[in-house]
């Protein structure tokens, strides 16, 4: 079984602790001058997303977690998993609701997401940072009140729901920050 | 691998590294303290568990870069040179972060008939003069005093079961690896705990710690459960490590070689005994007492710098 020595340890890397996987976000070393040495880390849980710190003793090794991220098409959702593919193998995985996380409201058909696999299986779905998404509802836009900046909620086809400009009519396209959820721009066609 | 050409301290920083220390050469100049300089690449290294040299190779033998020039000045020392001070690189494998460069600048001095006290005292002028203050207060703490105020306990009694209970009484968090060791229990309480606990712009010597954690020091003449060993922190970052030294040849060698046993026992390297150092214990060094103080450290100290890499020229050699 591989494993990483503390030495080894730098941000990115990714160990087993506890049974589930994590991320190394930083490790510091504390060592007294003539004494034992420790590493005080901080870790991500890739299962639950939360951060977490442990102290090592120095030199201790820890499992490393087979964890790697492939970008994937995203194809279908069947009510209970979520199947992504790798353009490149064709190989397909289901992902479960909980390894969506946020993502799911924001892919249609086609959309390329990093998939984080752990020993094989999806951990965590990202979405990309930007994608482009029909209007599929929102109220009639005002005439003549485009200057003054109001919103108005708009239904977009993957199924989220963004603060869009008044001006924003059904059927258009626009390009949406999905780390923010916000509306950036009308994607022109 | 550094991610650019540009140097990592900005020339003002530098400007500061040179002043200080023209200002260390000032000071020993002034009170007749030889500069020396003595090898860097050397056959015998230090056993020290807790400390990794690095190693490199002259006609396929293996020679080692030194982790302090101790011994070299020792034996200038027993030679009749008088009091000395060298200012070097000196390096350590495996130590790397934000309080950490792999090689760093050391300065360390030996003065005769001084006690590690004497010693504190002749550091409290030396940072004053490098501060530029009147006078540089350093609180002084002994090391059993701390852990009988912070824990009550004394840690030249306990034992390690003892020292678990007052962790878990504290909700002091275990390391992921840890032994039934006590002495790295004691590192533990004192990095987790004590250290944090010093005031936070100011200087703080600890002094007299476990007989067991001595290094070079020497026991003290009425309490072998101690050493006169000292450390000097600025808040919790540690600056310096001193020792009223140990003349005792013998002491020594066992010393050495029980640091060879532990390497053993943990599946570390053994290292080559420094048999001139001992041979040089024999033939007499003087009593004296020596420090040695991290250059890097003290210029994150004056310069306020949150990662050593902002006070060394090019300290991202070693990065990433």
């Amino acid at each position: 079984m591989a494993s990483y020595s503390t030495n080894e340890f730098r941000g990115g890397l990714k160990l087993i602790l506890d049974n589930d996987p994590c991320s190394i976000i930083e490790n510091e070393l504390v060592k007294p001058g003539k004494g034992q040495a420790f590493n005080r880390v901080k870790l991500r849980n890739l299962k639950t997303g939360r951060v977490l710190e442990k102290t090592f003793k120095s030199g201790e090794s820890v499992e490393a977690a087979d964890v790697i991220d492939v970008d994937m098409e995203f194809s279908y959702n069947d009510g209970e998993f979520w199947y992504f593919m790798d353009p490149n193998t064709f190989e397909q995985v289901g992902a479960p609701d909980s390894a969506m996380v946020d993502s799911g409201k924001w892919i249609k058909a086609q959309e390329l997401c990093t998939v984080t696999l752990w020993d094989g299986a999806p951990l965590v779905v990202s979405a990309p940072n930007f994608v482009e998404l029909a209007v599929t509802e929102t109220d009639p836009g005002l005439k003549g009140d485009t200057a003054q900046g109001g919103t108005k909620p708009a239904t977009l086809e993957s199924g989220a729901v963004v603060k869009v400009p008044l001006f924003i009519e059904e059927g258009e396209l626009l390009k949406v920050d999905t780390r923010s959820g916000e509306y950036v721009s009308r994607v022109k066609s | 691998m550094p991610q650019h050409w540009q140097p990592t301290a900005t020339l003002k920083t530098l400007k500061e590294r040179a002043r200080i220390l023209e200002s260390v050469r000032a000071f020993f100049l002034q009170r007749n303290v030889l500069e020396v300089e003595t090898p860097v690449i050397s056959n015998a290294a230090i056993t020290d568990p807790q400390i990794e040299s690095f190693s490199t190779l002259f006609h396929q033998k293996e020679f080692y870069l030194h982790t302090s020039p101790e011994f070299y000045m020792k034996r200038l020392l027993a030679a009749g040179s008088g009091d000395i001070y060298q200012i070097s690189k000196v390096f350590r494998d495996d130590e790397n972060g934000r309080n950490h460069n792999p090689e760093f600048t050391m300065l360390e001095w030996y003065r005769l008939g001084f006690n590690h006290h004497q010693l504190m005292d002749e550091m409290e002028l030396l940072l004053s003069r490098l501060m530029i203050k009147e006078k540089v207060e350093c609180q002084r703490l002994s090391y059993q005093q701390v852990f009988i105020n912070q824990f009550e306990i004394d840690p030249f009694d306990a034992d390690v079961f003892q020292l678990k209970q007052v962790a878990e009484k504290f909700n002091i968090e275990t390391p992921l690896g840890m032994h039934d060791d006590s002495d790295m229990w004691l590192d533990w309480l004192m990095v987790e705990k004590i250290a944090p606990d010093f005031p936070k712009d100011s200087f703080t010597f600890l002094y007299d710690y476990p007989a067991t954690q001595a290094s070079l020091a020497r026991l003290d003449k009425n309490d072998s459960r101690k050493a006169n060993r000292f450390e000097l922190f600025y808040g919790e970052l540690e600056l310096a490590n001193g020792f009223y030294e140990l003349t005792n040849a013998d002491e020594q060698a066992k010393r050495f070689e029980n640091d060879n046993i532990i390497r053993q026992q943990r599946e570390q390297k053994l290292m080559p005994v420094d048999e001139c150092l001992l041979d040089a214990l024999k033939s007499g060094l003087p009593e004296c007492s020596g420090v040695a103080i991290g250059i890097d450290r003290l210029m994150m100290v004056i310069m306020g710098a949150e990662h050593i890499n902002e006070v060394i020229s090019f300290g991202d050699e070693f990065s990433g």
